[in-house]
């Protein structure tokens, strides 16, 4: 079996893709998921501690 | 350009050449805006030791392997990318790296829509920016009709009346395969390349935009030691 029956077993693509629909707004799951994970990122990006920043401010100011 | 007679060790050295030479306006012109400190440095402001400040080079190193994989799959051809295992192998590199492009391109930009990044006469590198945006969308769109396959051709028969309907389908044509591969290929990477190459240099220039409470503090120092020369703010803000 190939790789691509393998994933064509875990994923099945026949059938048309599912969308968000909400008035005037029409987005496949697929892209809502997309915007969901930029939004995490986005967010885990302003939180989350860059290594080394602490050090770095203490030394330079 | 003219030539130059060989000197002996210790004689005077020529007189400077004229200022009328365009060469030497272009060269200082060019050492004023980005002197090599600018242009090539070796340290960045403490503000930047942030998650959020690496969206930026993280969409440059996502165009370098659109750059590279897309050259590879324009050498090798169609039968190539449709037909061999490695040639689906770069044809899924090429079309995740434009994923991972616009995923992080937009993060960039959302940040540096909430950190206002035009701040402080950054104007021109926002505005490089957004124009870098709305070029890369028809890069990557034609793409998808530039495939050689049925999806492209389904792809490229809806957008035709989307374009029509605008006016500009008489000379953009998305069902006419050569202009869309020469547009994909060709034009608008060379646009999309071109932009960020403004973008960085511009960034090199004006240095990286400070978070606001940064600003708010470095103003607070100023004014509460006017005399005690410059503020850790303006000493950090020179590295970049």
């Amino acid at each position: 079996m190939s790789a691509v029956d393998v994933m064509g077993a875990v994923f099945n693509l026949n059938h048309p893709a599912h969308t968000v629909d909400w008035e005037f707004i029409h987005l496949s799951v697929a892209n809502v998921v997309v915007i969901g994970l930029m939004l995490i990122v986005f967010v885990l990006a302003l939180v989350l501690p860059f290594p080394g920043a602490s050090k770095r401010r203490g030394g330079a100011s | 350009m003219s030539t130059v007679a060989p000197q002996p060790p210790n004689a005077e050295p020529p007189p400077a050449a004229s200022s009328k030479s365009w060469t030497i306006k272009v060269r200082e012109a060019g050492v004023e805006a980005l002197p090599p400190e600018k242009l090539l440095p070796d340290g960045q402001p403490t503000y930047v030791a942030s998650w959020i400040y690496i969206f930026g080079v993280a969409s440059i190193a996502a165009l370098i392997v659109i750059i590279t994989s897309g050259s590879i799959l324009a050498l090798k051809g169609p039968a190539w990318w449709h037909y061999t295992s490695i040639g689906h192998f770069f044809n899924s590199i090429h079309m995740w790296s434009v994923e991972l492009f616009f995923f992080v391109m937009v993060v960039h930009l959302w940040g540096k829509y909430w950190m206002a990044a035009w701040r402080g006469g950054r104007g021109r590198v926002w505005v490089t920016g957004a124009i870098t945006f709305l070029v890369a969308v028809p890069a990557a769109l034609t793409g998808y009709v530039s495939q050689q396959n049925f999806d492209a051709q389904w792809i490229s028969t809806q957008a035709k009346d989307g374009l029509n309907a605008v006016g500009v389908g008489a000379f953009f044509n998305v069902t006419n395969f050569g202009q869309m591969y020469s547009w994909h290929i060709l034009l608008l990477p060379i646009a999309v390349v071109v932009l960020v190459g403004a973008h960085v240099l511009l960034v090199r220039r004006n240095g990286v935009v400070p978070p606001f409470d940064f600003e708010e503090r470095a103003a607070a120092l100023r004014g509460a030691a006017p005399a005690a020369g410059r503020s850790s703010a303006s000493t950090t803000g020179g590295q970049s």
